[in-house]
């Protein structure tokens, strides 16, 4: 409680005094960082990815190729999670439907 | 990294950068293609082994990820890769990649998913067809369709998503090396290395990959 407000109408009479738009792009460069955790996934899904390539190389060093267009094919479908994240953060950045 | 400039109309048609750099990309492949392929010989030169050696590679791609049925897809296949490759690494020759911009990899995932379909149904039969969205269980279906609708969109967010990213991360690093003074022209060579050669070749393979694997897995 701060004076007579709970936490929230104090955050909204705070906010209230600034101009509307300026509100808008603040929280949007807020979201747009925030949807960037979604690169935490991918980083994981392709490290365990190329960790089991290197595994799957050391056992048959004689089909390196074909293990790793495999491992590759798999990064990039492991990404995709991770780049929808980033086209919301660029849409938040540079093409924010908002304002 | 700014959005693609519009240059004017044709017949109602908007003319950006990117249709521009579009055509710029296919004559620098075209460009390419004809100069590999001029007097081929029987025994080759220098051109044509390039040349061969593409076809060859593609040919072989082809016939292990799709099967040795399919041969006929390795001509689009090769053409697909090529130009991706062109336009993925226009970054190096001062021009804004084509495939920065959403339309350009709509178009080339549309394709895609429209082969998916068009082959599914020809290779299946109608029945068949319809059949391949009950499976394993009938109620699955509406998950089945939405798979089969997420496929053009995740395909081109992904080449658009790595292009753009990567463009947006050079055209930081310029603005950052604007106010250096010692050896503003060095820096950027291993930037571009990664985001454009490395990752940009890269893409146009994994695209390339994906078209095969999910046309081969509609067909069989």
């Amino acid at each position: 409680m701060i004076g007579d407000l709970n936490m929230v109408d104090f955050l909204l009479q705070f906010l209230s005094q600034f101009d509307g738009i300026d509100v808008i792009k603040a929280f949007s460069a807020i979201g747009a960082g925030t949807a960037m955790i979604a690169g935490v996934g991918p980083g994981i899904g392709q490290g365990f990815a190329a960790g089991k390539g290197a595994e799957a190389v050391g056992i048959r060093p004689d089909s390196q190729s074909d293990i790793v267009r495999t491992m590759l094919l798999g990064a990039a479908v492991a990404e995709t999670t991770g780049i929808y994240g980033l086209i919301v953060a660029l849409i938040l950045l540079f093409a924010n439907p908002f304002f | 990294m700014e959005g693609p400039k519009i240059y004017g109309e044709i017949f109602g048609l908007t003319i950006t950068q990117t249709v521009v750099n579009t055509w710029i990309c296919m004559a620098i492949a075209i460009i390419l293609c004809y100069l590999l392929t001029r007097n081929m010989k029987k025994i080759p030169g220098k051109a044509q082994v390039i040349a061969e050696t593409l076809v060859t590679v593609m040919d072989n791609l082809v016939a292990q990820t799709m099967g040795k049925d399919k041969m006929k897809f390795a001509p689009y296949m090769l053409s697909l890769i090529l130009f991706l490759a062109v336009s993925n690494t226009a970054g190096i020759y001062g021009l804004r990649s084509p495939t920065a911009d959403l339309n350009c990899t709509i178009a080339l995932a549309l394709m895609t998913f429209f082969m998916t379909q068009f082959f599914g149904f020809k290779s299946k039969g109608v029945g068949g067809y319809l059949k391949s969205f009950l499976e394993p269980m009938p109620f699955l279906l509406p998950i089945n369709i939405i798979g089969e609708l997420a496929n053009p969109v995740s395909l081109s967010f992904r080449l658009f998503g790595n292009l753009l990213g990567g463009g947006i991360i050079m055209a930081l690093l310029y603005s950052a090396l604007a106010g250096l003074i010692f050896f503003p022209v060095l820096i950027p060579i291993p930037f571009h290395f990664y985001f454009d050669i490395f990752s940009g070749l890269l893409q146009s393979f994994i695209f390339t990959m994906l078209s095969m694997v999910f046309i081969s897995g509609a067909m069989d």
